[in-house]
C-alpha cells in the first residue's frame, strides 16, 4: 500500500450566508481504510462531504486526490475522480427498476440496450465479489430500505468508485442491516476501496473504523487511531466538555395512570404494519421512556396518540376518559382538548412554522382557545402578552415575539415548542426527540423543565433515538423494535441490555438473521 | 351510415392532430418535471409565425421553421424563469399565453393591417394534402376504398408527422439515454444530480423538444389546416391538449387514443349539430365541447384509474442545504 | 431564500417596483417596435386613465373588477392554493346576480336588491369553486388543473343557458331582458355629480369592493379561520400537527376564494350592463393572478395594483384610439409582461440586490 493519502484536505473553508459550516478543514484519507468522521448534528460533516463529492463548491481550500490537486465542479467531476457517494436520503428514482437507476448517468452511448445488459453483466460480477445481492428487476419502491441503500452501494461500484462515502447510512437500518452493511465496508476495505463513514454514533465508530476524525462546529477538533481512542474521549471531542447527561432528580412518586394504550396497532399508507399490537401505561408523576432505534414505529406511536395518524385498532384511556383509536375521528385538536400537549420530532417539519412570527406559533394549535379571542377575531394583545411570558420564562433569545421563527436558533426554536406546549398545562405531555440539533445549554434546560412536568404530577412519554438522554430522564424505560415494545426495564437499566433490546436480540434472533442474508 | 362515419373519423383525424402534437409537446416537459399551462400561448406563437412566414416567403417550410421559432423561444422564456430563476411554473405559463394572445394580435395588426390576421396565404405557403398512391382509383371499391382514399390518404405532411411522433415519442423515452434521464429528472431531480447529470441542461432541452412540437401544431393552424393566422385561432386547444395528457397520463400512445377521443367528441359535435338523436332528442353542442374537460376532471378525481403526475412536476429544484 | 438577507424596504418595496419597471421597459420596447413613441404612448395612457373625470370613472370601474378577482386569487395564495379558475367563476357568479335581479327588478328599489344579489353571485361563484376544491381536498386531484377545466366548463354551460333558457323571448342575441331600475346599482356620477365621472360605469360596487377588502384582511390576519388558512399555506404538515383539518381548510378557502370572484359579476352585471350575457369576465379572472402577485397577496397591494390595472384598461383603451396601431392587445401584453416580471421571475433581480446590500453592510461591520 502505497503512502500518498487517498483523500487530502487542506484548509476548506465553506459558509452559507451568516453560518461558518466549514473551517479550514484538514484531513488525511488513507488509502484502504475505512475512516470515520464523528460529529454531533450540525457539526459540518455533511457539508464537507458534500464538498468532496462536488455538490457545493469550497470557498477556499484545496483538495487532493492521490497526491494530486483537485477542482470538484459539480457531482460529475468526483464520480470521474473515482469517488462514490451514499447520501443519508437515498438519491434514487423510485418507478425505476434497480437496473435503471445503476445506469442512470452511466449508460455508455445515447442507446439504452447496449448500456443495460452491460450493467446487468457488471452487477452479476459485483454481487459476486462483495455479496451485494439485489433483484436488478425489481423497482426500488418496492424495495426495503436496507436493499436501497445496497443499490445506492452498487451505484458508486458501478461508477468504479475508488472512495466510497456514507452519509448517516445506518440511520434508517435495523441493527440486523447494520451489521450486515459494516460487513460489506470490512470487504469492501479488503478489496482496497477506501470507505469515509459519517455518523454521530460512536458505537458505529468504535466497530469499524480504523481511524477517525471528529468535528464540533464546523471545525475538525482531532483526529485518532480508533483503536487508541475511547468513547469517551470521542464523546469529549464531540461536545467540546466531558459530559455526562445526568439530570438531578428525586426518585418518582408515580400516582394513578393518566393514559393508557392497549393493543395499538398502526398501518401506515404502504399497508405494512409499523405499530404491533402495542401496550403501556403512563402513570401520573413519572416519565415513561421508548428507546429504539430509528424507524421501529416510535414515531407513528407518537403520531398516532396525538390524533395525526390512524390506527387500524387498540383503545387509549386518558384521564379516566376511554377511546376506540381504532374507529374514532380524533384529530390533534381534539386531542389537546383532552389534555395532552404534544413536542412533536421534527420541529421544522410539524411543530413551527417558520415564516410565521414567534408569538404566532406560540399559540399553534391552541389558536381556539378563548382566551385568545375577542367574539370572531383574535386577541392580538393577550396572544403577545403570552408570548412575552413564555419568552421570559423559557429564556428565548432573541426575546421579541415579533420575530420570524426562521430567525431562532434550533435550541430557542425548540424553547417556544416546548413552553408552548408545557404551559397549557396538560396532564400528559407527548416528547419526540426534544434535544435534535439542540446546543448543550438548551439541552439541559429542556431536561430539567420534563423533570418539573414530572414532579408536577404530570405524565410524560419521552421517545428518543439517543439512549444516554433516554436513561438519564426516564423513570421507566420502554424499547421498541419492529413496532413493538420488547422490553420494559427500570430507572436504572443497564446501557448495554437496553442495546440488546433494541437490537430485537432477546425478543427475536430471527429477525437479525433473516436480515443479514 | 358508413359514408357518415368515415368522414366523421376523416375530421377526428384532422382535428386531433393539433391537439396530438400540443400533448406530446405537453409530455416532454411534464415529464421533466416543468409543468406547462403555456402550450396554448405557444401554439399560438407558433401559428402567428408560421402564418406571417409563410405568407411572406410563400413557402410553408419556411413557415414551420418559423413557427417553431417562436416556440421554442417561449419556451426557453418558460425555461428561464421556471428552471433558472425557479420561479412558479403555473405564472410562467400564464403569463406566455398572456404575451402571446397580446403579441401575437399586436404584431398581426401592426404588419398587415388585417385586424390581426394574417393574409390568405399564397400558392406554396400551405402544406397541402397528399394523396397516397391508387387513392383516386380505389375509391369506388366498398370499404376499403373510402377507408383508404379518405382516412388514411390525403392528409398534409403535419398530420403524418404527428403521428409518426407517437411511436417516436415512446422510443426516445424509453429507449434513449435521453428518455432514461428525462424520466429521472421529472422523478427525482435529486438522484440525476447526483448522478453527475445537469438538470437545468436537461430540463432545458426538454422545454426546447416541447417547443419543437408546440411549433408544429401552431403551424399546422396557420398554414396547415388553416389559410393564414387568425386572431386566437388556438381557442383553447392548448389546454385540450393539457387535459389529454393527463388523460392519457403522460404516456405517449395513451396521448394519441385521448387526443383522438377529444378530437372525435369536436367531430361529433360538429356533425351534430341541429340533428336529433332519436329517443334522446338534439344533445347541445356546448355539451360536446365541454365533455373533454368533464372526462378529464372525472379523471383527475380518480373515478377512473388515477393521474399521478412526475414526482417533481412543479417543484423548482434547489440543491437542499443540509 | 433567506428573506431574512434584506431590509423591509428592500423586499416589499424595491423588488417590486424593479420588477414592475422591468415588465414596463419591455412594453415601451415593445411600442417601439410598433414605431410608436412609448414616451408619448405613456402620456396618453396616463392622461387617458387619470387625466379627467371620466377617464378615472373607468380606470375605477374595471379596478373594481380587479378588485374581486385579485382578493380571489389572493385568499386562495394564503392557503397554498393557486385559484386560476376566477374566470369561470365570476361567469357563473353572473347567474347569481342575474337570478335576484330578474326576480326582485319589478319589485323593489335597488338597495333591496343588492344584497340578494351580493349573495347570489357568491353563493353562485363558491359553488362552482367547490367541486376544485372538494377533489383537491379529499382525492389529491390538483386545483391549478380542475380550476382551468371548470372554465371552460363554465363557458359552455354559460353559452348553452343563455342561448337556450335565459335568452330574452324573441331576441338574437344570447343574453337576459334587461334590468328594471330595481336591479341597477346607481352609477357613482349620479351619486356625487361634482366628480364629473360623466358616462364611465363607475358605480356602487366599488364599495362593495372596498368593504370585501376590509373584510379579507380581518379574515387573514384577525380570524382564527385566517390563521388556519395561513397556517395550512405556510406549512401543511405543521397545520395537520396543529387540529387543523386539511379537508375543511382547503374547501372554505376555495369557497371563498370561488365567492370573492363570482362577485366580480355584481359590478359588470348589476352595475354596468345591467343583463347577463355572453363572455363578460374577458380575462378579468386571469388578471386577478397578476394582480393578486402584484400586490403580494394583501388587499393593500390589491388595490393599488387593481388600480394600475384599470389604468392599463382604460389608458390603452384612450391610447388605441389615439394611436390607432397601438390596438388594445397592448394591454394585455402588458399583463402578460406584469404576470412574468412580478410573478415567475420575481426572484430574478433578488440575487443581485443581495449582493449591493451585503458588502456594504459588512463593511459597516467592521467599522463597529
Amino acid at each position: 500500500m502505497s503512502d500518498t493519502p487517498a483523500i487530502e484536505l487542506r484548509k476548506i473553508n465553506k459558509s452559507f450566508g451568516p453560518v461558518h459550516a466549514n473551517k479550514d478543514i484538514d484531513l488525511v484519507v488513507k488509502k484502504g481504510s475505512i475512516h470515520g468522521i464523528i460529529g454531533e448534528n450540525g457539526a459540518g460533516k455533511s457539508t464537507l462531504m458534500s464538498i468532496l463529492y462536488g455538490f457545493y463548491a469550497a470557498d477556499d481550500g484545496d483538495i487532493l486526490i492521490n497526491g494530486e490537486k483537485v477542482t470538484i465542479s459539480d457531482s460529475k467531476a468526483a464520480i470521474g475522480m473515482g469517488i462514490g457517494m451514499v447520501h443519508q436520503h437515498f438519491m434514487l428514482v423510485d418507478n425505476f427498476s434497480v437496473l435503471e437507476n445503476v445506469v442512470l448517468g452511466a449508460e455508455d452511448s445515447a442507446l439504452l440496450a447496449g448500456g443495460l445488459s452491460r450493467a446487468r453483466t457488471t452487477l452479476k460480477h459485483l454481487e459476486d465479489e462483495y455479496e451485494l445481492r439485489v433483484d436488478p428487476d425489481a423497482l426500488i419502491q418496492d424495495l426495503p430500505v436496507g436493499l436501497q441503500q445496497r443499490v445506492e452501494i452498487l451505484k458508486a461500484l458501478y461508477r468504479s468508485a475508488e472512495v466510497l462515502i456514507l452519509d448517516e447510512p445506518t440511520g434508517v437500518l435495523t441493527p440486523a442491516e447494520a451489521d450486515h452493511l459494516f460487513k460489506i465496508l470490512e470487504v469492501l476495505k479488503n478489496e482496497g476501496k477506501t470507505v469515509l463513514l459519517i455518523t454521530h454514533k460512536l458505537r458505529e465508530i468504535m466497530k469499524v473504523t480504523d481511524t477517525v476524525s471528529v468535528m464540533r462546529r464546523g471545525e475538525m477538533v482531532a483526529t485518532r487511531e480508533t483503536a487508541k481512542t475511547s468513547m469517551e474521549e470521542l464523546a469529549e471531542l464531540m461536545v467540546g466538555r466531558s459530559v455526562l447527561l445526568r439530570v438531578d432528580k428525586d426518585p418518582a412518586t408515580p400516582e394513578a395512570p393518566v393514559m393508557e394504550v392497549e393493543n395499538l396497532t398502526v398501518t401506515d399508507s404502504r399497508g405494512v404494519q409499523v405499530v404491533k399490537d402495542v401496550s403501556f401505561t403512563v402513570r401520573a408523576g413519572e416519565i415513561v421512556g421508548i428507546a429504539g432505534v430509528s424507524g421501529n414505529g416510535q414515531s407513528e406511536l407518537l403520531e398516532t396518540l396525538c390524533g395525526i395518524r390512524r390506527a387500524t385498532s387498540g383503545t387509549l384511556k386518558i384521564n379516566g376518559e376511554t377511546i376506540d383509536l381504532g374507529t374514532s375521528r380524533l384529530d390533534a385538536a381534539d386531542m389537546r382538548a383532552k389534555s395532552m400537549g404534544h413536542v412533536p420530532e421534527d420541529r421544522h417539519r410539524m411543530g413551527l412554522i417558520n415564516s410565521f412570527y414567534e408569538y404566532e406559533n406560540s399559540i399553534l394549535g391552541y389558536h381556539r382557545d378563548p382566551a385568545y379571542s375577542k367574539g370572531v377575531l383574535m386577541d392580538l394583545g393577550a396572544i403577545k402578552k403570552n408570548a412575552v411570558a413564555e419568552i421570559e420564562k423559557y429564556d428565548i433569545r432573541p426575546p421579541n415575539p415579533m420575530l420570524k421563527t426562521a430567525n431562532f436558533s434550533g435550541g430557542n426554536q425548540q424553547k417556544i415548542v416546548l413552553a408552548r406546549e408545557i404551559e397549557r398545562d396538560p396532564e400528559v405531555l407527548l416528547v419526540g426527540q426534544p434535544t435534535r440539533g439542540v446546543d448543550i445549554g438548551a439541552i439541559e434546560f429542556i431536561h430539567r423543565r420534563l423533570v418539573e412536568m414530572r414532579d408536577a404530577g404530570k405524565g410524560v412519554l419521552l421517545v428518543s433515538v439517543e439512549l444516554d438522554e433516554i436513561r438519564a430522564l426516564s423513570d421507566r424505560v420502554l424499547v421498541m423494535f419492529d413496532g413493538k415494545i420488547v422490553g420494559e426495564r427500570g430507572a436504572n437499566a443497564e446501557e448495554g441490555e437496553l442495546g440488546l433490546l433494541m437490537a430485537g436480540v432477546e425478543d427475536n434472533q430471527t429477525a437479525a438473521a433473516g436480515g443479514a442474508q | 351510415m358508413f359514408e357518415v362515419l368515415i368522414l366523421t373519423l376523416d375530421s377526428t383525424v384532422r382535428l386531433s392532430t393539433p391537439l396530438l402534437l400540443a400533448c406530446l409537446a405537453g409530455l416532454y416537459s411534464e415529464r421533466s418535471g416543468v409543468v406547462d399551462i403555456g402550450l396554448e400561448g405557444k401554439m399560438l406563437g407558433a401559428a402567428f409565425g408560421a402564418g406571417a412566414v409563410a405568407y411572406i416567403t410563400a413557402n410553408a417550410w419556411l413557415g414551420l421553421m418559423a413557427g417553431i421559432a417562436v416556440s421554442v423561444a417561449l419556451g426557453l422564456l418558460h425555461g428561464f424563469a421556471s428552471i433558472t430563476n425557479r420561479g412558479n411554473q403555473i405564472v410562467s405559463g400564464v403569463a406566455i399565453n398572456f404575451l402571446a394572445a397580446g403579441l401575437t394580435a399586436l404584431l398581426g395588426q401592426t404588419w398587415f393591417q388585417q385586424g390581426g390576421r394574417t393574409p390568405s396565404l399564397p400558392d406554396g405557403g400551405r402544406f397541402k394534402d397528399v394523396v397516397w398512391p391508387f387513392a383516386e382509383q380505389i375509391r369506388e371499391v366498398p370499404f376499403i376504398g373510402p377507408l383508404y382514399g379518405e382516412l388514411i390518404s390525403g392528409h398534409n405532411l403535419l398530420v403524418y408527422s404527428a403521428f409518426l411522433a407517437v411511436p417516436l415519442t415512446w422510443w426516445v423515452l424509453f429507449r434513449s439515454r435521453f428518455g432514461l434521464r428525462l424520466r429521472a429528472v421529472g422523478e427525482s431531480p435529486a438522484a440525476v444530480d447526483t448522478a453527475g447529470i445537469s438538470v437545468t441542461w436537461l430540463r432545458y432541452r426538454a422545454v426546447i423538444a416541447c417547443g419543437i412540437l408546440c411549433g408544429f401544431a401552431g403551424a399546422y393552424l396557420s398554414i396547415a389546416q388553416g389559410s393564414g393566422f387568425g386572431v386566437n385561432m388556438t381557442a383553447g386547444k392548448g389546454f385540450i391538449a393539457l387535459a389529454a395528457l393527463i388523460f392519457a397520463k403522460w404516456r405517449p400512445a395513451s396521448a394519441m387514443f385521448a387526443c383522438l377521443l377529444f378530437g372525435f367528441l369536436d367531430a361529433v359535435s360538429i356533425r351534430m349539430q341541429g340533428q336529433e338523436i332519436p329517443g334522446i332528442g338534439e344533445i347541445p353542442v356546448q355539451f360536446f365541447q365541454a365533455l373533454p374537460y368533464i372526462l378529464t376532471v372525472i379523471l383527475l378525481a380518480g373515478f377512473i384509474g388515477k393521474a399521478i403526475p412526475p414526482k417533481a412536476a412543479g417543484i423548482p429544484y434547489l440543491k437542499e442545504r443540509s | 431564500m433567506n428573506s431574512g438577507q434584506l431590509p423591509r424596504w428592500a423586499d416589499y418595496g424595491l423588488i417590486p417596483f424593479l420588477n414592475l419597471a422591468a415588465a414596463f421597459l419591455v412594453s415601451g420596447l415593445v411600442v417601439v417596435l410598433i414605431g410608436e413613441n412609448p414616451l408619448e404612448a405613456v402620456k396618453i395612457l396616463v392622461w387617458g386613465s387619470l387625466g379627467y373625470g371620466e377617464g378615472i370613472g373607468f380606470t375605477l370601474f374595471y379596478a373594481t373588477n380587479f378588485i374581486f378577482t385579485g382578493l380571489a386569487v389572493a385568499v386562495a395564495f394564503h392557503a397554498g392554493l393557486f385559484n386560476i379558475g376566477g374566470e369561470g367563476q365570476a361567469y357563473i357568479g353572473g347567474l347569481g346576480v342575474a337570478f335576484a335581479c330578474l326576480a326582485l327588478d319589478q319589485y323593489v328599489p335597488w338597495y333591496v336588491t343588492l344584497p340578494f344579489a351580493i349573495l347570489g353571485s357568491a353563493m353562485m361563484g363558491a359553488a362552482w369553486a367547490l367541486i376544485p376544491g372538494w377533489l383537491q381536498a379529499t382525492r389529491g386531484s390538483h386545483v391549478v388543473i380542475t380550476t382551468i377545466m371548470f372554465n371552460f366548463i363554465a363557458s359552455s354551460l354559460m353559452v348553452y343557458l343563455l342561448n337556450n333558457i335565459l335568452k330574452k323571448p324573441g331576441s338574437m342575441q344570447s343574453e337576459t331582458r334587461t334590468f328594471e331600475e330595481g336591479g341597477r346599482l346607481p352609477f357613482l356620477n349620479d351619486i356625487f355629480p361634482s366628480f364629473g365621472f360623466g358616462y364611465a360605469p363607475v358605480n356602487l360596487s366599488l364599495f362593495v369592493a372596498l368593504g370585501a377588502c376590509v373584510l379579507v384582511w380581518l379574515l387573514i390576519w384577525r380570524t382564527k379561520l385566517g390563521f388556519e388558512i395561513r397556517s395550512f399555506g405556510a406549512n401543511a404538515t405543521a397545520a395537520v400537527y396543529a387540529g387543523i383539518s386539511p379537508v375543511k381548510t382547503i374547501v372554505v378557502t376555495m369557497l371563498i376564494s370561488g365567492g370573492l370572484a363570482g362577485m366580480m359579476a355584481i359590478n359588470e352585471i348589476m352595475g354596468s350592463q345591467h343583463r347577463l350575457l355572453i363572455d363578460f369576465v374577458t380575462g378579468y379572472g386571469f388578471v386577478g393572478i397578476a394582480v393578486a402577485l402584484m400586490g403580494r397577496a394583501h388587499p393593500v397591494g390589491i388595490v393599488l395594483a387593481a388600480v394600475l390595472f384599470g389604468m392599463l384598461y382604460q389608458g390603452g383603451a384612450e391610447l388605441s384610439f389615439e394611436m390607432p396601431s397601438i390596438t388594445r392587445d397592448m394591454i394585455i401584453v402588458i399583463q402578460g409582461l406584469v404576470i412574468l416580471f412580478a410573478g415567475a421571475l420575481e426572484h430574478m433581480f433578488r440575487p443581485t440586490i443581495v449582493r449591493l446590500f451585503t458588502p456594504s453592510r459588512a463593511l459597516k461591520a467592521k467599522e463597529a
